[in-house]
């Protein structure tokens, strides 16, 4: 951002609100009767799942339970596997993403995704962040300038890279790359922010920072989170989903889960024992 | 409802030790109740029958039940700071914390029943005091032996019955303090005697809501419901429709 001195006070405006025109922000997300098969083993059984427009919600549950299979059902993702065959419907915002005719790269914009580990481009700070809008032909400078600041700023990230722009991306530390992703997710304005277990590579002040960052993004986004971390669960969901051999086994409250949850087998990994 | 200490499986954790510290903190709550119950029998013993030595004894053992909580509230500070405790274990853990603050001031009021016995009674209470008291001091002790069973077996319907015996403790003290008042209007140079008397069976109906307290605790740890400030027979309706409801 070159010419960030004569931007600044639009730029500042610009945080306040996304500087492209807003589309029906809501985006419930509702999964019918959603079975998975990878070949011949079903991998995801009967989910019945309502999770709620701004607000976070978390899938626990051990390795191998399915959360993340059912993670990447959002955005489509496991269309990429062989084998792979999805029964049943997953409304977004009223439109089920999984019929034929839908333009899986839309969706995958009004759906993001944040993976376990960092994965920026090779490019700079700017670049990742823009890239995104640069693909859906926007070069206009001013409005990548002003996008990439507003999604910077709001991926908590601005005071750290503002001076590091057209650094390398791989520069960063692992919890500013892990934001990084996130700013070059909301970049593009999606609805849905998916995040596989995206501090299971971070320190825990970093995690912190993204935890917090999460706090903040619920405003605007749905975000479904996929963790191991059943303290991160707590602390950062308002709804928990407690996944095992691919079924859902509960999903209330995340207060309620924590504290009081109905079946035996979610008490029993939440409490560490061996049912 | 019954005894619900299988549900909450305190031995089965990943890790072994972690079932050792909560079933250690568990056995300390009930050491401590053992010492308060003793604490409570011989106060109410040297009250009924004017022993000021005996008095003096459980003035002097307060330490215990106080090193106790301490003791106690250490673990499970460092039981929250370790383990991040869920669910029935979170639970325990604050049940815990609860229940030893009000076990201490049980201690703490029968203390003060033994100094009002060493301050001034010298035989100067009528019969029938003596035996209202002895009956009151009786029913507080019961409640305390019932809630601490409760516990000990996470036994929902006792707690429950404990809760609805604080009205019988609740109704001897206004008869007491009755009986009282009309010691003091016939008397006037007997109120500060009489005042003690009555600070005494007042200490003893405060252990009565202690011990309600603390069954109320039991069933937060064994429903997650908290029915405090509630009417108890209603948390048990709710808890019988719920589990009616939940799938098999």
């Amino acid at each position: 951002m070159n010419d960030s001195t004569q931007l600044s006070l639009e730029s500042l405006a610009a945080t306040e609100s996304p500087p492209q025109p807003a589309f029906a922000r809501e985006a419930t997300v509702r999964v019918k009767g959603l079975n998975l098969f990878y070949d011949d083993v079903q991998a995801l059984k009967d989910i019945q799942l309502d999770i709620p427009d701004r607000q976070v919600t978390a899938f626990i549950g051990p390795s191998g339970c399915g959360k993340s299979t059912l993670l990447r059902c959002f955005n489509r993702m496991n269309d990429l596997i062989d084998g792979c065959r999805v029964e049943g419907k997953i409304l977004i915002a009223g439109k089920n993403i999984n019929k034929k005719k839908v333009d899986v790269a839309e969706l995958r914009r009004r759906v993001g995704m944040v993976f376990q580990k960092p994965n920026p481009f090779p490019k700079s700070v700017y670049e990742n962040v823009a890239y995104g809008l640069r693909i859906q032909g926007i070069n206009k400078r001013r409005v990548l300038d002003e996008t990439v600041e507003w999604a910077l700023r709001g991926a908590a990230l601005w005071d750290e890279v503002k001076d590091r722009l057209q650094e390398p991306a791989f520069g960063l530390s692992g919890g500013q790359q892990q934001r990084l992703i996130i700013a070059r997710a909301i970049a593009v304005q999606p609805q849905v922010i998916l995040l596989d277990e995206p501090c299971s590579a971070l320190d825990p002040i970093s995690t912190l920072k993204v935890e917090e960052l999460i706090h903040e993004l619920k405003q605007q986004y749905t975000i479904i989170i996929v963790t191991h971390n059943m303290q991160q669960a707590a602390r950062v969901s308002d709804r928990t989903a407690f996944m095992y051999l691919g079924e859902l086994v509960e999903y209330g409250d995340t207060d309620q889960v924590f504290t009081n949850p109905v079946e035996k087998s979610t008490e029993d990994y939440i409490t560490g024992r061996y049912g | 409802m019954g005894s619900n200490k299988d549900n909450l499986n305190l031995g089965h954790h990943i890790s072994r030790q972690f079932n050792e510290e909560l079933e250690d903190i568990r056995n300390k709550v009930l050491q401590m109740g053992g010492i308060v119950e003793e604490q409570l029998g011989r106060a109410v013993k040297a009250l009924v029958e004017g022993d000021t030595r005996l008095a003096k004894q459980v003035v002097k053992d307060d330490y215990r039940v106080n090193s106790l909580e301490v003791d106690i509230d250490e673990e499970c500070t460092r039981i929250v700071a370790r383990r991040q405790p869920a669910a029935s274990d979170l639970r325990l853990v604050m049940a815990v914390i609860k229940t030893i603050t009000d076990l201490e001031r049980i201690g703490d009021e029968a203390k003060r029943v033994a100094r009002m016995v060493q301050e001034e009674l010298n035989g100067a209470m009528a019969e029938d005091v003596r035996h209202e008291l002895e009956h009151m001091g009786n029913l507080v002790r019961e409640m305390l032996r019932m809630v601490l069973d409760a516990f000990a077996r996470l036994d929902v319907e006792t707690a429950v019955r404990v809760v609805k015996s604080d009205n019988r403790v609740d109704v001897k003290y206004v008869s007491i303090t009755r009986q009282l008042m009309t010691y003091m209007a016939q008397d006037p140079k007997s109120i500060p005697r009489v005042l003690n008397i009555l600070w005494a069976a007042r200490a003893m109906e405060r252990m009565g809501d202690r011990c309600g307290n603390i069954a109320e605790y039991i069933f937060y740890l064994v429903h997650g419901r908290d029915i405090r400030h509630t009417e108890v027979d209603d948390a048990v309706v709710n808890i019988a429709s719920d589990q009616g409801k939940r799938p098999a």
